[in-house]
């Protein structure tokens, strides 16, 4: 990681620019690993109703990622609308003791899992008027993406490809367009499948990366998630250390040209 | 005799009762969760002073794992 380059959400520091969600993992032990071996510190989680008569003794998400270990994000999964996703967020911050900072998400529908551009737009404003910091998924559109960042978002997080999809970076033109326009952070949240995706998102100039399924469902998490955490930084310090421009169909040598001991070399054509 | 509605699911009390004790009859005391009543948040610091009554509806949250 390049020194004292931080990613800066709602006015705190984080040293990793991945963050990861929590689903879909085998059991505790092994979202608990992957969470390790990804460096993340930020850490996304769902809001649900609780089993009742059914969870006596049963080990909680909260004991094996200590909120005070990690920076909970709550997100509105499964929202389809402004109101289900303000109340959904409301009973987070309630059960985090306060916790402002939220994922917001409102689902177009259930096949593409798309956002919801107009609802997601009015919970954003909602929210922002009732105190929350809201890092918010959206389509890589970047005059929607500025939208809610004049509404008060702290970070966009536009989809890279469909969520659970792997599909990877489908459009990187929109994403440039988007780190352009906005101010406040962008994050490709969704649609990442393997480590030269992440890499691909930072090298774009993303802030940061969000991804779940990307590890989760990997043959092997834990080692995904070490994978994504080098991808992520190696992207990030390309994107620092500016690449070379790109020479379309021209060769340049990387070696002395005088000295060889060849005695003739072809003209060009 | 009151019936509420819990995460979407009728149970019945004898008798009108705290969202405290409600919690606890349920089994679910101690457990880290946020309760809505009707609509609004019950705050923590309120649970024992908010009385269920018939017909209300309630939701009874915890965090999962999610993306």
């Amino acid at each position: 990681m390049a020194k004292g380059d931080e990613l800066v959400v709602a006015g705190r520091s984080y040293s990793s620019r991945l963050l990861v969600g929590t689903g879909k993992y085998k059991d505790f032990a092994e979202t608990r690993s992957a969470i390790e071996a990804s460096g993340a510190q930020i850490v996304t989680v769902a809001i649900r109703r609780t089993n009742i008569g059914q969870t006596r003794g049963e080990p909680s998400l909260l004991e094996f990622l200590p909120p005070s270990q990690f920076t909970y994000l709550p997100n509105t999964a499964g929202c389809y609308n402004a109101q289900d996703a303000v109340r959904t967020l409301r009973l987070a911050r309630e059960l985090l003791d306060g916790h402002k900072l939220v994922k917001l998400e409102v689902l177009g529908d259930p096949q593409s899992l798309y956002p919801n551009m107009p609802e997601t737009l009015a919970a954003a404003k909602q929210l922002v008027g009732e105190g929350f910091e809201v890092m918010v998924y959206c389509s890589d559109d970047p005059i929607q993406a500025k939208m809610l960042e004049d509404l008060g978002c702290v970070a966009v997080m536009p989809l890279a490809s469909l969520i659970g999809s792997g599909m990877g970076i489908l459009n990187p033109w929109n994403l440039q367009l988007v780190i352009e326009r906005v101010g406040v952070p962008v994050l490709v949240d969704a649609g990442v499948g393997t480590a030269s995706d992440a890499a691909i998102a930072m090298e774009l100039g993303c802030d940061g990366v969000l991804m779940n399924t990307a590890i989760a469902a990997a043959k092997h998490p834990v080692m995904m998630a070490q994978a994504m955490k080098k991808a992520v930084e190696a992207g990030r310090e390309a994107f620092l250390a500016g690449r070379m421009p790109k020479k379309h169909y021209t060769a340049t040598p990387s070696s002395p040209t005088t000295g060889t001991i060849t005695s003739s070399q072809p003209k060009a054509a | 005799m009151i019936q509420v509605t819990v995460n979407g699911s009728a149970h019945r009390f004898e008798r009108p009762l705290a969202v405290e004790e409600l919690i606890a009859r349920l089994e679910l005391a101690g457990k880290k969760v946020a309760v809505e009543r009707n609509g609004e948040i019950v705050p923590k610091s309120a649970h024992g002073v908010t009385q269920v009554a018939d017909g209300d509806a309630l939701e009874i949250v915890v965090a999962v794992g999610g993306g």
